[in-house]
């Protein structure tokens, strides 16, 4: 029987991993013939014109991550501390936890309509910073949700300790409840991060997409999925052949970007923690 | 140097269950004063009255008059002052496990804003050597975790956290019943050194412990204190029958 059970689990995570693997492999070998250094540094060349990269979506791509994970990254935190140190048991602490669940199981394209009627109805143009703002939405549920979990698992003995010190209850929360918790807050945030990351639809009628190089927040910006939507669809085998290339850098980045973040935060980890 | 405490009627509730009820009690300064008492007597949320642990929990109160000194803890000051005023010791070991030895035992200091690094350094060895813990631990100060170390370790070092507050009071919430017991008698030798400076209170479910550490003992049960008096007159000619029926083990 423990042969059995062992062989099922050995089975299903095989089942799970192949066609990561699989996707995984694909990418490299459809997208790596065609990444070269224009890639990385020059814009799209017109249509019918050879070459030309996308470096300005791997730029808008960042802009719009750094400026969703500015907004959800604080805002998700901070709903998450008022859930399991403010809000036990009480009615809005309920209806805040039962609507991130709600948000979280919400289509990305809806998101993509809010930042659409909250960012860009209003201004009246495209933005980044509409991009940024439909993002950061799809991040805030998953970071809040998991910030309560995570400081739900410290234990209430440690809290203890520090008011014990005369440490008061906003310094105890900070310096104490989300330190100790800090390893699975910061995992919440990258894997909100990696999820925005490729996202296409929040950012069609957001950040809109450009063939150009902007830093502006106030204009439409390129984003590698959206661009890698629009060569995907187009009928030409060079803009495949760079959709492919797109989507591979694409993973790498969110890879990279995981991996550093991780470095970072185990540094300066104690021998003998937990 | 430690104060004296004085308790008048003082009563404490659990949501709707009357936890204590018109305790009476003059805790001597620089003494150590012994509660002991069957689980669920009382006595744990006497001691966190005394430093207004007790209103932590949302659904606990107290009522009555408890002064350290002149000053009324219920009335004159906050709850953050009186804790740094009056220092509390767990039943279990709580490290701060993020921290360094070093940070733990600054860490009442440091989390208040005190920035001067020369003297935290001698407040850290100042309270590691009175917790007795100097010698074991002085060379893996900042590259080791506090929670590190053994059990008994980790409780030595929290009673060098508490006391590098320098508090007047120390409280200790049976702060040996998760340890071993040579760990145990080194606490025990430790409160017997602490008392001249502290005044001490510490909840005990071991008798044997509070006869040897403490000069006084309250026999506390079903939230009432029974009786208060010199730990040899209670351990030898308790007034109570029921104090008499728990030291000689008829219940508890």
């Amino acid at each position: 029987m423990n042969y059995v059970v062992g062989s099922l689990s050995v089975l299903a995570t095989i089942l799970v991993l192949a066609p990561l693997a699989a996707i995984l492999f694909y990418l490299v070998y459809k997208g790596a013939s065609s990444l070269n250094l224009a890639f990385f540094t020059r814009i799209p060349a017109p249509v019918g014109e050879e070459g030309g990269g996308m470096a300005n979506s791997i730029v808008g791509s960042g802009i719009i991550l750094v400026l969703a994970s500015l907004m959800g990254i604080p805002v998700g935190i901070a709903a998450g501390v008022y859930l399991a140190e403010f809000g036990r048991g009480k009615v809005l602490a309920n209806a805040i936890r039962f609507t991130a669940d709600v948000l979280n199981g919400v289509p990305s394209i809806v998101m993509g309509i809010a930042g659409f009627s909250l960012v860009v109805m209003p201004q009246k143009h495209y933005s980044a910073l509409a991009g940024g703002v439909a993002l950061a939405f799809m991040m805030v549920p998953t970071i809040t949700r998991t910030t309560e979990e995570m400081l739900a698992t410290v234990p209430h003995a440690i809290r203890e300790a520090a008011l014990g010190l005369g440490v008061p209850k906003w310094r105890t929360i900070i310096s104490v409840s989300l330190r100790t918790a800090s390893p699975g807050i910061i995992t919440g945030c990258m894997l909100a991060f990696a999820r925005v990351a490729g996202e296409t639809a929040p950012l069609l009628f957001t950040a809109f997409g450009n063939q150009f190089w902007n830093f502006n927040l106030n204009q439409p910006i390129a984003a590698l999925p959206l661009q890698i939507y629009v060569y995907a669809l187009s009928p030409y085998d060079e803009w495949h052949r760079l959709a492919w290339a797109a989507s591979l850098v694409l993973i790498a980045l969110i890879m990279v970007s995981v991996t550093l973040v991780r470095i970072f935060a185990n540094r300066g980890v104690l021998k003998g923690g937990s | 140097m430690g104060v004296g405490i004085l308790v008048e009627d003082l009563n404490a509730w659990y949501g709707s269950t009357h936890t204590l009820q018109d305790i009476n009690l003059h805790i001597p300064a620089n003494h150590a004063t012994a509660l002991i008492g069957p689980s669920g007597c009382g006595k744990s949320t006497f001691v966190r009255c005394l430093n207004r642990m007790h209103e932590t929990n949302p659904i606990a109160r107290a009522t009555g008059v408890v002064k350290m000194g002149e000053m009324d803890i219920y009335k004159d000051a906050s709850p953050v002052e009186i804790r740094r005023r009056v220092g509390m010791v767990f039943q279990r070991p709580n490290p701060f496990p993020t921290m360094s030895i070093y940070d733990n035992v600054v860490s009442g200091l440091k989390l208040n804003g005190f920035r001067n690094r020369r003297i935290l350094d001698e407040t850290c060895e100042r309270s590691l050597r009175q917790a007795a813990l100097w010698e074991e631990v002085k060379d893996d100060l900042k590259k080791k975790s506090g929670a590190s170390l053994s059990g008994g370790q980790q409780q030595r070092m929290c009673i060098a956290r508490a006391l590098a507050v320098d508090p007047e009071v120390l409280l200790m919430d049976e702060p040996a019943s998760a340890l071993d017991p040579v760990s145990t008698s080194k606490i025990e030798d430790l409160i017997f050194q602490l008392k001249s400076q502290y005044t001490i209170v510490i909840v005990t479910h071991n008798m044997q412990q509070a006869a040897r550490v403490a000069e006084n003992t309250g026999f506390f049960l079903n939230g009432k204190m029974v009786e208060f008096d010199s730990t040899h007159k209670i351990f030898t000619n308790p007034r109570d029958k029921r104090t008499e029926d728990y030291i000689t083990g008829r219940f508890g």
